[in-house]
């Protein structure tokens, strides 16, 4: 279990990185997790080119896992191009989880995944396929 | 065949007369035990239940020796097989004590069973400008055949409110069920027992005020028929669904019963083989009830499997099942109550609230709640519980919520409450 909910994560979860709602923003989206019903908002300010993300903030309840995953994903989201967002591995945010993701739990981790997806192509995505372990409820 | 069975005689001094763990032998599943190495500890029997090993004996035995298909076949075999289905369907009527097994349908679950209702009955009942009264604690299954229904037919679907500790609020239900410009509410569709809350509605009072305002009513019996006595004659009700699965049988196997009259003029809902008389070019006439409701080759073995459920349960008695699980009820909402940190939904009254406990705990999201749980061999569910207006209703996301059944013990509510003591732990909230 300790390897599950290690400090780290606790941290993130107890004092999220970039929690809130960016006013103005170029982008936003939100999206639900199915099986439990969390929502989780994001909220993007574009550079002067509009091409790079200049600042990001997410906004939701949730699990330890998904607000850990969505704190994490979003501190290292400042300067990438949305090019470069579009072509973000999933695996990759799970490997910084650095914690073993049961298969009930991988749609929580990767809910802030799929928001910032649809944030960045303007509509919902489909669940990576690193979710679909399991369906949704 | 070789049945096991450990029911025991009902023995004074204990609730119920039986005890969890002695009956748990009857359960192969918890042979097993987790990854992590501890015991099965099975609290989400109100998601779905295990089954007894007489219910899979009874299933491979009737797939090995007395399988063919069902209401068709002049020879033996099918005979034999059609004796055994159409016996689980007295053996559910007894269960429900409905006046005639021609009552029973067998669909696949309660959810199919009301969107039978709904689809067949509601379509021809149903019309513009009609109410139909659901309320907000119920299942996902008993709302959204109703939203679909009125949408298409252009009725209105009303909601009765529920209070802050989950019973429904009486003088709304009676503001619902008045008359609104001349016209009587069509249905009153509730829950016997809410799978969120634990909540256990008066059916036998709320359908007197329905059938006094003029409404037919349905109960959605899937969270009671498999914990408590349903007696759809006591209920006096018009409609009432069930699931197997969730009473130790089978999945893909559940029942609509409802009145014979009302079974007599609703059109068929699926239509095929089976459920006609004659077929020409030209049209078909429907076969007598409840075959006309049931099109196409049933769930045989299914059938017979909730027959053999059903039997099991009736041994030990619906109503030692419903001392049990009131017995741990109360035991696990006093433990669970005096942690710090806990809140828990429904009605404090054991009375009033079935065996199924929704908690919250500050700080700890329930799925992480579930997770840790997981972790001590605890089965429960988290999430919305497929009734997202109740979670509304509170201004939650989720719960998580352990349920118990026969095979359940004070041990269970034990590891139960030390679970979330460990949850607290290991997020650093509670004291």
């Amino acid at each position: 279990m300790d390897n599950l909910y290690r400090d780290f994560i606790l941290e993130h979860y107890r004092a999220p990185h970039n929690k809130g709602y960016l006013d103005p923003h170029d982008l936003h989206f939100a999206d639900s997790n199915p099986t439990c019903g969390d929502e989780m908002s994001m909220t993007i300010q574009l550079d002067e080119s509009k091409g790079r993300i200049a600042d990001v903030a997410f906004d939701g309840r949730g699990c330890a896992i998904s607000q850990a995953s969505a704190s994490i994903l979003t501190d290292e989201l400042r300067g990438k191009s949305l090019e470069e967002i579009k072509a973000m591995d999933p695996k990759e945010l799970l490997d910084e989880l650095g914690v073993p993701i049961g298969p009930a739990r991988l749609k929580c981790a990767l809910l802030s995944y799929k928001v910032l997806q649809g944030a960045v192509r303007g509509s919902e995505v489909a669940w990576p396929k690193e979710a679909e372990a399991v369906a949704g409820a | 065949m070789a049945v096991q069975q450990a029911i025991p005689r009902a023995r004074r001094g204990i609730p119920g007369g039986f005890s969890g763990s002695a009956l748990r032998a009857d359960f192969p599943v918890f042979e097993r035990q987790t990854r992590t190495g501890k015991r099965l500890v099975y609290l989400d029997a109100a998601a779905s239940s295990p089954k007894p090993r007489v219910v899979i004996d009874t299933m491979s035995d009737a797939y090995a020796h007395h399988y063919a298909n069902v209401h068709r076949g002049i020879y033996e075999l099918s005979e034999d097989a059609t004796a055994r289905f159409e016996a689980a369907r007295r053996k559910l009527a007894g269960f429900i004590n409905a006046p005639t097994e021609r009552e029973c349908v067998f669909v696949r679950n309660a959810t199919e069973a009301i969107n039978l209702v709904a689809y067949s009955w509601g379509r021809t009942n149903v019309g513009t400008g009609d109410r139909v009264i659901t309320t907000q604690l119920e299942h996902h299954a008993n709302i959204v055949p109703w939203q679909q229904l009125c949408a298409e037919v252009g009725a209105t679907l009303e909601y009765v409110a529920i209070t802050d500790d989950g019973r429904l609020n009486a003088d709304d239900l009676a503001a619902k069920l008045e008359p609104r410009d001349g016209r009587s509410p069509r249905l009153l569709a509730i829950a016997h027992v809410s799978n969120a809350l634990g909540t256990i509605n008066d059916v036998a009072e709320i359908t007197r005020l329905g059938h006094e305002a003029g409404a037919l009513v349905l109960v959605d019996a899937a969270q009671s028929a498999p914990h408590m006595p349903v007696d759809v004659q006591a209920f006096d009700c018009d409609f009432l669904a069930l699931s197997g699965h969730k009473m130790l049988g089978p999945s893909g196997i559940g029942a609509l019963w409802a009145r014979r009259e009302l079974l007599e003029e609703m059109p068929p809902f699926m239509t095929g083989g089976s459920m006609i008389i004659r077929v020409t070019l030209d049209g078909a006439e429907w076969n007598e009830v409840p075959y006309k409701f049931e099109a196409g080759t049933p769930a045989i073995v299914e059938a017979i499997g909730l027959g053999a459920a059903i039997d099991y349960l009736t041994e030990i008695g619906m109503d030692r099942v419903r001392e049990h699980e009131k017995f741990l009820f109360e035991h696990a909402w006093t433990a669970l109550s005096e942690i710090s940190g806990v809140r828990l939904l429904g009605p404090a009254e054991s009375e009033l609230h079935a065996g199924v406990i929704s908690i919250l705990l500050d700080g700890v999201h329930p799925h992480d709640v579930a997770t840790i749980f997981d972790h001590e061999g605890v089965a429960v569910r988290a999430g919305h519980h497929c009734a997202m207006p109740v979670m509304l209703r509170y201004d939650i996301p989720a719960t998580t919520r352990a349920s118990f059944y026969v095979y359940n013990d004070l041990d269970d509510v034990e590891a139960l409450t030390s679970a979330v003591r460990t949850a607290q732990q290991i997020f650093g909230t509670g004291n």
